[in-house]
């Protein structure tokens, strides 16, 4: 079977579905990016595969040559050619996509910080992989934390709907006049962007509709209006520009959720900077980003089933970092754990943990102890017994257990890594707490 | 022995590198989202190595999916290469009420011996001759699909028979999707289990 | 090749303001604006970080009156890629106007030769419809005068200094970039320099005529980082043309031909001795290394020569105009 008629599969229209115009369908999460691409059709895609988001740009170059998008592939020799295109691109006014991973994005840092330093819209979708050595091909939050300060939004998918839904989004969010930022869409390696599911495909029209047509500012490509992008900026000029792509990130915050908002109203699935679950009463919650919020919903359901008063957080950005949100649902809880799918050597835990933690700091008095659970670098299995643990260390942290650890890393095997409290034994929560006579 | 099925059903393909089992989940899937229900699909991941063994996974259920990641116990286990019986654990991590089909020339009492089962229940199909006799192919996963309509009532047959019939008329001519459709059939009557 | 093909040239509007900060006696301006005065249609200028879009680019002023982008010293070969995809992408769906642009890249030797030559390379290869021009001033000027694989054998720089013990400066040959383009087999690749302006505009415009990639590499005489004298810049533009040093020549669809032979071929040693950056060869009486850097300039010469068979000038001087 050739590639062309496997993804041409993958759109089997279900009969039942009553919705006019839209189509429930089974997609991998690169297919169901690749579609939203196709939706939007943006004008150029300068790309360069890598797993796990190859298939991305395989399937927009196959809809291309089949004619059901416009858009102009760049195949370029590399991701730093990649993201160089897709500045170029984008600052002659073009609506610009493309997708990489790990090491790919790790090639296009320099560019990165270019792209949004220049406020151009791009939307790149990550296939969230762990950064080499020792080369790894599986899901991993490093590379995307690792660019979380490159000034792009950065979405986190929980499944394959969300993750083709904030494809779309992604356009109206970075290219609204307020934001003019580029954006990242980071999708779980293997486990969104080859697991094939149900979704909910809207209209093409639907969703062209949705997006709108794209009006750059101060394109290259209006010789009667010359432009000058990339100027170097003197000292006296530098930090007022980061001031405005600070501006644009702080406005994100109320797009995004306008946005959200007015895709739910339209397509019927509402978003919101986080995704609170069961959170309205609980005692003890974790927190977490990426495709295994699912696994800890379910978690969460069969602990409810016996009585726990448990929740889950599920942060959808991470820039912006939504601390009020944050700070609002664990205000108040009487033990929380951050799941960190990367970690930060040499650091005070990882991303999440620190940015939580810090966002409590004014509200150290009630806020609950707080603890950082690292798990699944490198494609490492999360099992639901895992969850199901470190529920188990909530529940004696609320109970005002000393010994519960500050980090530790989840499913290893023990022999021959050291544990963390061996290598760098942190006074915990609890016993901090007793200090400040709490 | 139609059921139907009340929580979430999680499938494990064993299959070898070539075979089609990726195929062959997907559209189990495809046929199950017909009948309403939601579904996953997707292979063992990594890179594949033609010939290999491999593993892919389903995961069927009438509500909303939301875990993610290999399945840690299977409630079906399909083994689409007879060779694959005994040369890798086939038999691990089943659910104890769960089942495993097999395609193999061996009947079921020979199979249960290379096992080691705990009540699960054990299904067994020679899959590749039926796909010899229908369609004059070495491929077991049409009547494989025929045979999982019959064991564990994750799809009824009647649905299997219009998703294969429309998968295969959009690339074969058809002789062919007759002879699927037909595999299908023959196997959901020829499977033995206990 | 008639001049009037070129007369329109003076009368275009300046696309590169004075005002800018590059060092007096630097060529790359000179070049930029005899590049793009050699074509009527409007511009699209690409720059890799340097000393060209240091002194042009600086917030909030800019040299510039054409469109502009620098976007970062590795990817200005990739960055116009991306510009001229967005012209085509852009022009097909009707959104902006049927108006032919032209796209030029302007990258220093370590733009080019070096960080940038992969960039460049990918965009030579996919054919983009572009003019990538290197201004050569033979090091990394804009950081201080650091050496590249254009810096000629015997040059002093920051990173390869004439010392005590190691007393040649650059012990390596410079790279053959004309070559590496050539072997991409774009349409149009020829060398030029300032010092004869009217090769260099006369090239620039085939360049602009020409459909997909073309590639300029143009010597560019740098006062600070050669030690010369500001004045002299045409001089050794010149000099390095008149001595085989930096041949003259074209290859149109495969087609070579060489654009100028000189009245009378000088030796070396008048390129080298107006130079600061050759100066301990003098100082140390290293004739070994003079006779080497000649008889390097012989072969690769003579190579040229022979390639044009022919279809060498039978009168000397620029045969064109
Ligand atoms: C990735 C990266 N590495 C290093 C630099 C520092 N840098 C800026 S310009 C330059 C040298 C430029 O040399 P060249 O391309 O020859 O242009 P010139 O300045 O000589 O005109 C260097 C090393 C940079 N800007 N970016
Ligand atoms: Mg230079």
């Amino acid at each position: 079977m050739t590639k062309t008629q496997k993804s041409k599969d993958n759109l089997i229209q279900n009969p039942k579905s009553k919705i006019q115009n839209r189509k429930v369908v089974i997609l991998s999460g690169n297919n169901a990016v690749a579609n939203a691409l196709r939706q939007v059709d943006p004008h150029v895609y300068p790309g360069y595969p890598i797993t796990p988001s190859t298939k991305i740009m395989e399937t927009v170059a196959e809809f291309i040559a089949n004619g059901k998008m416009q858009c102009e592939m760049v195949a370029v020799e590399s991701e730093h050619s990649a993201m160089s295109a897709a500045v170029g691109a984008a600052a002659g006014g073009a609506r610009v996509a493309s997708a990489t991973a790990a090491n790919g994005l790790a090639f296009m840092w320099e560019v990165l910080y270019i792209a949004s330093g220049s406020h151009l819209p791009i939307v790149l979708a990550i296939g969230n992989r762990a950064l080499s050595a020792p080369i790894n091909g599986f899901a991993d939050h490093g590379e995307s934390m690792g660019s979380r300060d490159a000034g792009w939004i950065q979405f986190y998918s929980e499944s394959v709907q969300e993750a083709y839904d904030n494809i779309i989004q992604a356009f109206r969010i970075g290219e609204d006049s307020r934001v003019r930022l580029p954006v990242m869409v980071c999708l779980d390696g293997f486990l969104l962007t080859h697991t094939s599911e149900n979704i909910t495909m809207q209209g093409d029209d639907e969703v062209t509709d949705f997006v709108g047509p794209y009006h750059a500012e101060f394109s290259l490509l209006d010789p009667d209006k010359p432009v000058s992008h990339g100027l170097s900026d003197p000292p006296s000029y530098y930090m007022e520009h980061k001031m405005r792509q600070q501006a644009g990130m702080e406005k994100a915050r109320e797009v995004i959720e306008e946005v959200g908002a007015e895709y739910g109203k339209r397509f019927g699935r509402p978003y919101g900077l986080v995704d609170p679950y069961c959170m309205d009463d609980a005692e003890t919650a974790i927190i977490i980003l990426g495709s295994e919020a699912g696994r800890v919903k379910g978690v969460v359901d069969k602990m409810r089933e016996a009585g726990k008063k448990v929740g889950a957080l599920r942060l959808r950005t991470v820039r912006p970092f939504p601390d009020e949100q944050i700070v609002r649902q664990l205000l108040g809880l009487k033990a929380v754990a951050i799941m960190d799918r990367s970690y930060a050597p040499g650091a005070v835990g990882a991303p999440m943990f620190q940015e939580v933690r810090s966002a409590l700091y004014d509200y150290r008095d009630s806020a609950p102890p707080i603890v950082n659970r690292i798990y699944g670098l490198g494609g490492r299995e999360l099992r639901n017994a895992d969850v199901r643990n470190i529920f188990a260390e909530l529940d004696a942290l609320a109970d005002g257990d000393a010994t519960v650890p500050v980090i530790q890393m989840v499913g290893l095997r023990g022999e021959p890594a050291p544990t963390w409290e061996e290598m760098r034994p942190l006074e915990t929560p609890i016993a901090v707490a007793a200090k400040r006579g709490k | 022995m139609e059921k139907v099925i009340e929580r979430m059903m999680e499938v494990r393909w064993h299959s070898r590198a070539g075979q089609g089992a990726v195929t062959a989940a997907e559209t189990l899937a495809a046929t199950a989202l017909r009948e309403g229900k939601h579904v996953q699909a997707f292979p063992e991941f990594g890179p594949e190595r033609m010939g290999a063994p491999l593993r892919a996974f389903n995961r069927i259920s009438p509500r909303p999916i939301r875990i993610h990641g290999v399945v840690e116990e299977a409630n079906v286990v399909i083994v689409v290469d007879s060779s694959l019986l005994g040369a890798v654990p086939v038999d691990a991590n089943v659910a104890p009420d769960g089942v495993i089909l097999s395609n193999t020339t061996k009947s079921v009492a020979e199979v249960r011996r290379i096992l080691t089962l705990n009540g699960q229940k054990l299904a067994c199909l020679d899959a590749t001759q039926i796909a010899v006799d229908c369609f004059g192919m070495q491929k077991p996963n049409t009547p494989m699909l025929g045979a999982i309509a019959r064991v564990t009532g994750l799809v009824a047959l009647d649905t299997l028979l219009v998703e294969v019939e429309e998968i295969f008329s959009k690339k074969f001519p058809p002789k062919v999707v007759e002879g699927n459709i037909k595999a299908v059939q023959r196997a959901y009557q020829e499977v033995s289990y206990e | 090749m008639p001049n009037e093909q070129l007369t329109f040239a003076s009368k275009q509007a300046e696309p590169l303001a004075g005002g800018h900060s590059l060092c007096a006696g630097c060529a790359a301006s000179i070049i930029v604006r005899q590049v793009i005065m050699a074509t009527e249609d409007p511009v699209v200028v690409a720059n890799a970080t340097g000393c060209l879009e240091v002194c042009t680019g600086i917030y909030p002023t800019t040299s510039w009156n054409v469109s502009w982008i620098h976007n970062a010293f590795a990817n200005a070969g990739a960055t116009l890629s991306g510009v001229e995809s967005a012209y085509r992408a852009l022009r097909k769906r009707g959104e902006i106007p049927e108006r032919e642009i032209k796209f030029v890249a302007f990258g220093g030797d370590g733009g080019t030769y070096d960080i940038g030559l992969q960039s460049l390379s990918g965009a030579m290869e996919r054919g983009h419809d572009m003019v990538y021009v290197c201004y050569d001033n033979g090091a990394y000027m804009n950081t201080g005068v650091q050496r590249s694989s254009a810096t000629p054998l015997g040059a002093h720089t920051t990173t390869s200094p004439a010392g005590t013990l190691m007393t040649i400066g650059k012990s390596e040959i410079r790279k053959d970039m004309t070559a590496i383009a050539e072997a991409h087999g774009i349409p149009y690749i020829a060398q030029s320099s300032p010092g004869y302006y009217m090769d260099l505009m006369y090239k620039a415009k085939r360049a602009f005529q020409t459909k997909g990639a073309a590639f300029l590499n143009v010597m560019s005489p740098c006062p600070l980082g050669w030690s010369t004298e500001p004045a002299d810049t045409l001089v050794l533009a010149r000099l390095a043309v008149d001595t085989c040093v930096w041949p003259l020549f074209e290859i149109a669809e495969g087609e070579f031909s060489l654009t100028y032979l000189p009245l009378e071929k000088k030796p070396v040693i008048e390129w080298l001795q107006p130079q600061g950056r050759f100066r301990h060869i003098f100082k140390n009486n290293d004739e070994g290394l003079i006779d080497r850097i000649q008889a390097d300039v012989d072969r690769d010469w003579q190579k040229l020569l022979d390639r044009a068979g022919d279809a060498i000038p039978d009168i000397a001087g620029p045969v064109r105009f």
